[in-house]
């Protein structure tokens, strides 16, 4: 908040984040952790739309049952990084990618590979919310009927334990049947959580997902955050810093196409080992 | 400083300035006046048309009172009686030229009237023009019969005496008595009509089967048709059988006969067997009259016509009609949706698929006529010549599916109407939010399951808004449909008992020729054109129909999906 309050009033102010934001205990370098621990490596990583190039050679590890936050200006390549663990850039006819993605040890890319099972594997929630116009109960449904064909009293569980997880059962049990389109914002939001852990990914990738929401909501899913990062292995990309400082583990800052610094969250606030960054979460530009 | 010293001049500058005309054009209204005027000429020339022939369509079924009339012509004094069907004003000129030895008259102006006098075995013309002031006397007699007859038309007169077998029947209530006996014939009639479509029909298609069969056997070289010799005297026993019934009753049917007094004071016999329904209208209440009328419009809708179409009702056209738009309906809906789907979802969008684009978007203008030349020569002379070929080599050489008929018709149209279909469609898919489509392949489903689950339900209103435009064209269409399928005449209904029940080879009957038939070709052009206006009339509210059901069905999805598309 204070940052971006100086930065619109004086670009060049220069004030140090309030470090105690930072609430993760991680302080080892994710390069350091061992091999065992890294759930997506990403190595020599380039993306060109066309003949323009949107990511450059990135390399970085990202941690099993952490949350991993990606920051950056807009237009940095946030989103279209995250975008490249679930494969969702194949939707574009002019992307090329060069370099390795593997998760858990395994080649993303290779020919071998389902995109339908790593997308399973790989679960994805976008910035605006996007429930279908069905019901809360088919909403959650929706990726259960795809991947595995349980029986009606299972697959009621199954979508009872989604929703709790994404905190969102007591809201919504009286009225699984109604329209999803009916719920609040961060209702639907949370919806969309539900419906992606639903399917039990071991990876979730959160693209912005609180900047359409109001600060209620959003801390909700913040906390939500908190809890998911028991099991689910989370990247989430974020314009507001504090936010990433609140959730994550790992922070990754990324500047036109480049990742410039990839460190523990409490690295990357506090002690940055490049000026690009200090510029950055200090809110020289952004 | 500056600018507190020319505030109140400064305030001075939101009162209005200009006046008059010039600001008048700035203000805008005159804008809103010629939008307004615009959707107003819209709307009266919708209502005037709908009006109009609704007006002079339903005044036909009325029950007009019938109009003794004793006029004054060129060659002495004539009496005429029937229903004034239509009042006009003529030019003098007109009027002079028409009779050059009538009587001079004064005024600019002469009033005509059209005067259906029926009768026509006896009078030629039924239909014949009265000057109004060549009338010297005018009444309704209360006994003036109508009689609606299977041949000929209606005839007028009063009731003299009724013979049975020739013999005079003496009863004290004539009326009463006609009416029980055209009740009797009636029945008979109707007994005839069961034997004739029902049973007499069945057993003529069965026969033909057998000899398709037999022919069949024979180009396969089997020359052994005893089963099928046996089948066939057992059929052509049944059909003694079912014909000598129905000889019984149609003997039956010439018992009465009924001796009528014309309006000239001629006696006409009258065959009872040919009268359908006789009605006394200058006697009738005007609720009789409301019942008669509402009658008279169902046997419109529910009876085949007679005549050359110019009497009886519409039904076979009725149905024929509804059966090619639902059937065509079935034929484009998926066949449209598929390649919209195909251009929008799956196609590369490029150069080449817009110029796929502009093409499908030209064909909706291809003028219809040459989609019909098309269905002929495609589909009629070289698929269905091929399907002949191929399965009905028993039945050549006449054609089977190589002829025009139902089938060719429905697929003609729907080629005709399949631009309107895609179009719409993929208006619809393009409208679906991109965060849906990722939402559920994010989810591990494939393009199909999305396009199945997501997709495809999403985008089914722009579907049947297409289905709906589709169906609005195709109903009206009559052009391609001579070339490909319609009739002036079917004997059969394109459904009935015999297997398989829908006959997708035959021909049929369709309002719109109906309405060509009758306004051009029709041999007695006064007795059917009210019928023109009530067809067209018919014509229109079935689209209507079609189109509501449709529109319904639309805003109940849109409904559902609205709040997604936001």
């Amino acid at each position: 908040m204070k940052n971006e309050n100086d930065k619109s009033i004086d670009g060049s102010a220069r004030v140090k984040l309030d470090s105690t934001l930072v609430r993760s205990t991680e302080s080892v370098s994710p390069d350091q952790l061992p091999e065992s621990e890294t759930c997506l490596s990403v190595q020599n990583l380039s993306l060109y739309y066309g003949e323009k190039i949107a990511l450059q050679d990135i390399s970085m590890r990202i941690p099993r049952k952490r949350v991993t936050a990606l920051i950056g200006p807009s237009g940095c390549g946030k989103t279209t990084l995250i975008r490249c663990f679930n494969r969702m850039n194949d939707l574009i006819d002019s992307v090329r990618i060069e370099g390795r993605i593997e998760l858990n040890g395994l080649e993303i890319h290779d020919k071998e590979v389902d995109v339908s099972q790593l997308r399973r594997r790989v679960g994805m929630v976008f910035q605006r919310p996007n429930p279908f116009p069905k019901t809360i109960y088919e909403n959650v449904a929706y990726g259960l009927r795809l991947s595995e064909k349980l029986p009606k009293s299972e697959l009621d569980d199954r979508v009872e334990w989604g929703l709790k997880s994404a905190a969102l059962w007591d809201e919504v049990q009286d009225r699984l049947s109604d329209s999803a389109l009916g719920l609040s914002g961060g209702q639907q939001q949370r919806l969309v959580i539900a419906r992606a852990v639903a399917v039990k990914p071991s990876v979730l990738l959160l693209d912005e997902p609180a900047s359409a929401l109001d600060p209620i909501s959003t801390l909700k899913i913040e906390e939500l955050i908190a809890q998911l990062k028991a099991d689910y292995t989370i990247v989430i990309v974020t314009h507001n810093m504090q936010q990433a400082a609140r959730v994550s583990d790992y922070t990754g800052f990324l500047y036109l196409g480049e990742m410039i610094e990839f460190d523990s969250t409490v690295t990357i606030f506090t002690n940055p080992q490049e000026q690009k960054t200090e510029d950055y979460v200090t809110g020289r530009y952004g | 400083m500056e600018t507190s010293e020319k505030l109140p001049k400064d305030i001075g500058a939101f009162h209005r300035q200009r006046v008059g005309i010039g600001s008048w054009f700035q203000s805008g209204d005159p804008w809103i006046w010629l939008t307004a005027t615009a959707v107003g000429a819209c709307i009266v020339a919708v209502l005037g048309l709908l009006g109009l022939i609704a007006f002079k369509g339903l005044a036909h079924f009325w029950p007009a009172d019938v109009v003794t009339i004793d006029f004054e012509g060129d060659s002495g004094q004539f009496r005429i009686a029937g229903e004034v069907v239509q009042r006009e004003f003529i030019g003098r000129d007109q009027y002079m030229e028409a009779s050059p030895t009538a009587t001079q008259v004064e005024g600019e102006q002469v009033e005509r009237w059209m005067i259906k006098s029926g009768n026509r075995k006896i009078n030629a013309p039924d239909f014949r023009w009265v000057y109004r002031h060549e009338i010297v006397q005018q009444r309704k007699d209360c006994d003036m019969i109508v009689f609606e007859r299977a041949e000929w038309g209606n005839a007028y007169g009063t009731l003299v005496e009724i013979k049975e077998q020739g013999q005079s029947v003496s009863v004290d209530n004539l009326w009463g008595e006609l009416q029980n006996r055209i009740e009797r014939v009636s029945d008979l009639r109707d007994q005839a009509r069961r034997i004739q479509k029902g049973a007499i029909n069945r057993i003529n298609y069965k026969l033909e089967k057998l000899r398709l069969e037999k022919r069949n056997r024979e180009l396969k070289g089997i020359v052994n048709h005893t089963d099928l010799e046996i089948e066939r005297e057992r059929l052509n026993a049944e059909y003694v059988v079912e014909e000598r019934r129905l000889r019984a009753i149609t003997s039956q049917l010439d018992r009465d006969e009924i001796d009528l007094k014309i309006a000239d004071g001629r006696i006409s016999t009258v065959s009872l067997s040919d009268v359908i329904r006789a009605w006394r209208p200058n006697e009738m209440s005007l609720w009789k009259k409301l019942g008669h009328y509402f009658s008279s419009i169902w046997i419109f809708l529910s009876q085949e016509s007679r005549e050359a179409n110019t009497e009886g009702g519409v039904f076979p056209a009725l149905f024929g009609t509804v059966l090619m738009v639902l059937l065509m309906s079935v034929l484009v809906t998926p066949f449209g949706v598929v390649a919209a789907l195909y251009l929008r979802e799956y196609a590369k969008q490029g150069p080449f698929v817009q110029l796929i684009r502009i093409a499908v978007n030209n064909l909706a203008g291809v003028p219809s006529i040459v989609y019909g030349v098309f269905g002929l020569g495609f589909f009629v002379y070289l698929v269905g010549g091929s399907i002949d070929d191929l399965f009905f080599k028993a039945a050549q050489p006449a054609p089977t599916f190589g002829t025009p008929g139902l089938m060719w018709a429905s697929l003609t149209l729907a080629l005709l109407t399949v631009p309107v279909v895609i179009v719409s469609t993929e208006e619809g898919l393009t409208r679906i939010p991109s965060e849906l489509r990722e939402g559920s392949l994010a989810l591990g489903a494939t393009k199909a399951e999305t396009m199945f689950k997501i997709i495809l339900p999403m985008a089914s209103p722009s579907i049947l808004t297409g289905v709906i435009l589709a169906i609005a064209r195709a109903a009206g269409e009559v052009a391609p449909l001579m070339l490909v399928g319609v009739v002036k005449l079917a004997p059969t209904l394109p459904i009935d008992g015999n297997f398989p029940f829908l006959h997708l080879d035959q021909k049929f009957m369709h309002l719109g020729f109906h309405i060509y038939d009758l306004g051009f070709q029709s041999p007695n052009v006064d007795a059917a054109r009210p019928l023109v206006f009530a067809t067209a009339f018919l014509l229109v509210l079935i689209i209507i129909a079609l189109n509501l059901t449709a529109i319904t069905l639309r805003n109940r999805l849109e409904a559902r999906y609205r709040e997604a598309m936001l």
